[in-house]
């Protein structure tokens, strides 16, 4: 009996989902990057509107939150790390793969205890 | 009519070519390694040390930006960081808006809102009072004169 075909999805690999990743990321970042201007802005209109704004920060529904943010910046810069390393040394692209373990090793270890520490501050009080 | 094939070797017409992009890709790398040291010394500050994000109010703004450091630093990472995204936004802006129109509308409103984030941030930073005369002297840093 034929089988179906076994989807289409284009499976490039570590140098595609890298890619992908920090296309995601970037945008994700530059975003939360606008809101956080506006609302550090507010410590030139009064320490009430600030303090008041900055309070939902501490909000433990966005202290979950921001460990996405943190996660999400931390794998760019690492990855962009990567991007670099890949366009000036000599060997960068050979060891692209190695390197982005390292990206994903690198993460885990900082994301570990940065968890720990955030979300005790978040539902620690 | 006989046209003629250009000699092997001439140099490419480089009339009404830039190195833009270059510069702008160049600008990436460099940009990225510098806001790899101001964002996450911006996040251990804020986020790690001390109470974390429980101690972060307008008095702990003002205690860091008493320091010319933190504003220096500050306007860096918004500057680089701005102009960064902007750009990174601008390549994905050009990868899936395939409509002239679209896509220069897109760009319109994106240098828009990059222009006002930064003069807004940049404004903040230099003209920012860290002791307001009609504020309530306990949300002030303890530096501040008592009334
Ligand atoms: C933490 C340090 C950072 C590093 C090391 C870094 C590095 C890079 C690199 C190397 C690129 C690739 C540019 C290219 O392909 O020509 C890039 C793209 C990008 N970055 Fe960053 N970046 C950092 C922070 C940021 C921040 C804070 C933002 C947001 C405000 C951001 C947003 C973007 C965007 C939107 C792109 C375009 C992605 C794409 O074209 O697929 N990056 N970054």
């Amino acid at each position: 009996m034929p089988k179906a075909p076994a989807g289409t999805l284009y499976r490039g690999r570590e140098g595609m989902w890298s890619w992908v990743a920090h296309r995601v990321t970037g945008i994700g970042i530059f975003f939360f990057l606008f809101a956080h201007i506006l609302d550090t802005a507010l410590v030139r209109v009064s320490p009430e509107a600030y303090n008041e704004v900055i309070a939902t920060y501490k909000n433990p529904i966005v202290g979950l939150m921001e460990v996405g943010l943190v996660g999400a910046i931390v794998f760019h810069a690492f990855n962009g790390l990567r991007i670099v390393l890949v366009d000036f040394w000599s060997k960068g692209p050979r060891y692209q793969k190695q390197m982005f373990a390292a990206v994903l090793g690198l993460w885990v270890l900082l994301m570990v205890p940065f968890v720990i520490r955030h979300l005790s501050h978040v539902f620690g009080g | 009519m006989t046209s003629t094939i250009p000699a092997p070797r001439t140099p490419r017409r480089l009339r009404g070519r830039t190195n833009t992009e270059l510069y702008a890709w160049m600008f990436m790398r460099a940009s990225g390694v510098l806001l790899v040291v101001l964002i996450f010394g911006h996040l251990f500050v804020n986020l790690v040390t001390g109470d974390g994000i429980n101690a972060l109010d307008f008095a702990f703004v003002a205690g860091k930006w008493a320091d010319p450091l933190w504003q220096v630093w500050d306007l860096l990472m918004l500057w680089l960081a701005m102009l960064h995204g902007t750009n990174g936004l601008r390549t994905v802006i050009n990868d899936y808006a395939e409509r002239d129109q679209l896509r220069l509308w897109l760009k319109v409103g994106l240098y828009t809102a990059t222009t006002i984030t930064i003069v807004l941030g940049t404004l903040v930073i230099f003209t920012f009072d860290p002791c307001p005369p009609d504020a309530a002297a306990e949300l002030l840093p303890s530096f501040c004169p008592v009334p």
